[in-house]
């Protein structure tokens, strides 16, 4: 059994220590926010906060997570509130929607670490994540206006 | 906010739906010519499901009938519904239609259809139900139907203020007999088509609640990898997974057969009880495959083979008017050039899957599917069951492109199902997407023009290359059917000699259609060859084409084109290029602004996209369908390619299939032309002038000329 922590609820999970989080969280916890595109951190869709830190969970061994703190799409709000999720609402971001959860999840540790950021962080940050629909202008405008939202919210 | 979703949650509760109801919908009777309006009351013989449902508690549910897969179906959809039918978005509950050809008419969501070939009827079927609710109310307060109006969801009576709401008025309205003409609103009187009114799906694709194919789960439900023939056709001569077996949580293994088109390829599949089991148990399966004859499959043998038939053949002629041939022969003024675009994969970020259950007297099948009419009768045909017992759902697909309007990959899952009996979910890695195609075949053009007196005196063009038809069809006598798609009708009219010719090429290479289809490659040779001819009379490009493209609505949109993006006022070390191209009864023109940067390289700084679709829903999703046809325009113009070396396609996933990235990303502006025309197509004609336009731009800036796909943007 390892146990780890997904969205503040603990799990012991009987799995192969090799399978990567990303099938645990989908196939054994049955979270499907977190989605796989690649299966070899090319493509970011199945991004995670490990200890707060955005991983790709394809290639994460769930026996490097055992005893640690996940936070999935699904965790990353309770009422799809977050800076982020408000921006992406209000700027019809999603297409298709198969790589967002991915796309937030990214954003949200740039969000977190780096509250006004450039144009050029937001590549350096974002560059993991692809959209094959192609929504990269939204998502940098979304960026940009929840950066402004969270501002917004701090002064209050 | 609140949600409309189809989450699960709201997905059972939508399907379990009972009671009185109005129900109204088309009647697609197989040969009718016209499709008939019926109402819940008049259904005889046949099962009805219709697009709008309202019941007693006023809870009312539009259905979407067409797959949505990023194109925006799931709200546009809903959005000309909601519009005649008088009911707030807010208030509607959206779920997506099963397979069903005889409720829904063609549900095949391909060729920019889903508008197009629908709004008219929604319109009038909306309109429909609200008079027919407008009747119920009048003849409860025994007035003129002409005294009352509809607004919210409500009949209210003008002269007296009273109101009634949808809810109590189905039982009554279900029973008066649908009206046959219906008065439609005024394009200048909509309140909810034409505003960029938000997506319904979008809060569920922020917060993982949305279901897409590979989110399906059923009670049981074990999951499936194939080991299919690597080497696009061939058969397994023979297999050992007794390793495969010692995994842990797999299953079985045994052979599978997939049908791809007319022909099949054989794969390997390992049943176990979680994806990861499947995917470890496939590593360790031992396969001899059969596949002679398609090891000398090269893709520099393929581009050879072009340019041997452009050179040597004239083709199956498709349109030919005047003489261009003597005329090119004569003329001091000419050019003779070849185009190449690449084979392409689709690339759907969410890779093929489908769940199947295949039981004794129904088969049911979950998946993200484009067309679920013809897997419904697709399965129907080869597992020899009832239509009526095929039950195809359709999930929130992971974008489609055309990949997913295919019968491969769910026809494998039924028959791996059957096998096994019991659901089973079918999961492809991003490998097997990649490299199995079926992809859209790279083309080579041949452009050959004369200039006179400033004007074109002739044009012929021939393309050479694999074609859906040939392949699929066995038309190898005719002409591809697509042979001028992209190309602007009005050159014909005002250009006097001209011909397009198809030279059939033939590869056991499986290919389909690719997100614009031929556009997306016919777009970059023709519109390419278009500003040759421009600098060859050493004219403007854009005022070289309103010579030939006289009609009204080009000219609007070269006019727009020219002020949007300050195509006059240019300056000298920025480079500017253009075209325009048709794709499925849409015009979208795009200018490329490029310029080279400090650190030497070409950088794209600006795009400027004028869309013609006439009638169109939603400003803000036809943007962002522009903004994302202008990225993948980019990945198939300079980023990735399909190549195949003895046999075998050489790239795996997104590391040797490189995608746009955010840094590739250009801004873009979008800009959509206000006319009463009908709808055009949305999803997919912004995506075949970008690369011509941007293959301008860089000969403008540095007097190359790209005529061959895809190229590297870092070393021009
Ligand atoms: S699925 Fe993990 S990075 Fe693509
Ligand atoms: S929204 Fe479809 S892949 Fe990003």
């Amino acid at each position: 059994m390892i146990n780890i922590t997904v969205n503040g609820q603990h799990h012991d999970v009987d799995a192969d220590p090799n399978m990567p989080l990303l099938w645990v969280i989908r196939d054994i916890i049955g979270l499907t926010g977190t989605k796989y595109g690649c299966g070899a951190a090319q493509c970011g869709a199945c991004t995670v906060h490990l200890n707060g830190e955005a991983v790709r969970s394809c290639v994460t061994k769930i026996n490097r997570a055992a005893g640690q703190n996940i936070v999935t799409i699904e965790g990353l709000s309770i009422n799809n509130n977050h800076p982020l999720q408000l921006a992406w609402n209000e700027m019809n971001v999603p297409q298709c929607g198969y790589c967002q959860s991915g796309q937030l999840m990214s954003a949200a540790v740039l969000l977190r670490e780096n509250l006004n950021p450039t144009d050029q962080d937001i590549d350096d940050a974002m560059s993991g994540n692809i959209c094959r629909c192609g929504t990269y202008q939204r998502i940098r405008a979304a960026i940009h206006k929840a950066a402004d939202i969270q501002r917004e919210g701090a002064k209050i | 906010m609140e949600t409309n979703a189809i989450s699960r949650r709201n997905f059972l509760r939508a399907s379990g739906l009972a009671g009185t109801a109005l129900c109204l919908g088309f009647y697609f009777p197989a040969n009718a010519k016209k499709e008939q309006l019926m109402s819940a009351t008049d259904q005889s013989g046949f099962e009805f499901n219709a697009w709008i449902r309202i019941d007693t508690d006023g809870k009312v549910t539009l259905t979407d009938h067409r797959a949505e897969m990023g194109q925006g179906s799931y709200q546009s959809v809903p959005q000309i519904i909601a519009e005649e039918l008088e009911v707030n978005m807010k208030d509607i509950n959206v779920i997506f239609a099963q397979g069903s050809p005889t409720k829904y008419g063609s549900q095949i969501t391909g060729g920019s259809s889903t508008i197009r070939g629908s709004y008219k009827n929604l319109l009038k079927l909306s309109a429909a139900a609200r008079e027919m609710l407008i009747t119920a109310a009048a003849n409860q307060w025994n007035a003129s139907a002409n005294e009352c109006y509809a607004e919210s969801g409500h009949v209210i009576h003008k002269p007296s203020g009273k109101k009634l709401n949808y809810g109590e008025l189905v039982t009554a309205a279900a029973k008066l007999p649908p009206p046959q003409e219906v008065k439609l609103k005024k394009i200048s009187d909509y309140k909810l088509i034409r505003k960029p009114l938000q997506r319904l799906d979008t809060p569920m694709k922020t917060n993982g609640e949305a279901i897409f194919g590979l989110d399906k789960r059923l009670p049981g439900m074990l999951y499936a990898a194939v080991e299919r023939n690597p080497r696009l056709r061939g058969k397994v001569k023979s297999f050992d997974g007794s390793a495969a077996l010692k995994v842990p949580g797999v299953k079985q293994v045994f052979k599978v057969q997939m049908i791809v088109f007319n022909t099949t390829r054989d794969g390997v599949v390992v049943i176990a009880d979680s994806t990861w089991a499947a995917m470890q148990g496939r590593k360790a399966l031992r396969v001899e495959w059969d596949d002679s004859g398609f090891e000398h499959v090269n893709t520099s043998d393929i581009y050879k083979a072009h340019e041997e038939l452009l050179k040597t053949k004239e083709g199956l002629s498709f349109k030919k008017q005047g003489q261009p041939d003597p005329i090119i022969e004569q003329a001091s003024k000419k050019i003779d050039v070849i185009y190449q675009t690449p084979y392409q994969s689709h690339g759907a970020m969410e890779p093929l899957n489908c769940v199947a259950h295949y039981q004794s007297d129904k088969i049911e099948i979950w998946g993200p599917i484009q067309a679920p009419d013809w897997v419904q009768g697709d399965i129907s045909d080869k597992f020899k069951m009832p239509k009526d017992k095929v039950i195809v759902n359709m999930t929130f697909l992971g974008g489609g492109f055309g990949r997913k309007a295919f019968l491969d990959y769910t026809h494998e899952a039924v028959a791996i199902s059957k096998q096994i009996g019991g659901p089973v979910q079918v999961v492809w890695t991003r490998e097997d997407d990649l490299t199995q195609g079926p992809y859209r075949a790279g083309i080579s053009y041949r452009g050959e023009g004369s200039i006179e007196n400033g004007e074109i005196s002739a044009l012929k063009f021939k393309m050479a290359g694999q074609n859906i038809d040939h392949w699929n069809n066995n038309k190898r006598d005719k002409a591809n059917g697509s042979t001028t798609e992209g190309f602007l009708k009005p050159y014909f009219d005002n250009i006097k000699n001209i011909s397009f010719a198809d030279v059939p090429y033939e590869m056991p290479l499986p290919n389909m259609w690719w997100r614009s289809v031929y556009a997306s490659t016919n777009g970059f040779a023709y519109e390419s060859f278009i500003n040759e001819m421009a600098v060859l009379a050493e004219q403007d490009q854009l005022d070289f084409r309103r010579k030939y493209l006289k009609d009204e609505r080009c000219q609007a949109l070269i006019d727009k084109m020219e002020q949007v993006s300050g195509w006059k006022s240019r300056k000298k070390n920025e480079g500017f290029g253009v075209a325009i191209t048709e794709c499925f009864e849409t015009m979208v023109g795009q200018i490329v602004k490029v310029s080279r940067h400090t650190d030497g390289k070409v950088k794209i700084d600006q795009v400027w996209a004028v869309m013609d679709c006439g009638w169109y829903v939603n400003p803000d999703i036809i943007k962002a369908q522009v903004e994302g046809s202008i990225v993948m325009g980019l990945g198939a113009a300079a980023i990735h390619e399909i190549t195949f070396k003895n046999g075998l396609v050489e790239q795996k996933n997104f590391y040797d299939y490189l995608m746009p990235r955010m840094s590739d990303m250009p801004p873009v502006e979008v800009h959509i032309m206000e006319n009463t025309a009908d709808a055009g197509g949305v999803g997919e004609p912004g995506l075949p002038p970008f690369a011509p336009a941007l293959t301008d731009a860089i000969y403008d800036l540095t007097g190359k000329r790209i005529r061959k796909l895809p190229f590297n943007l870092n070393t021009v």
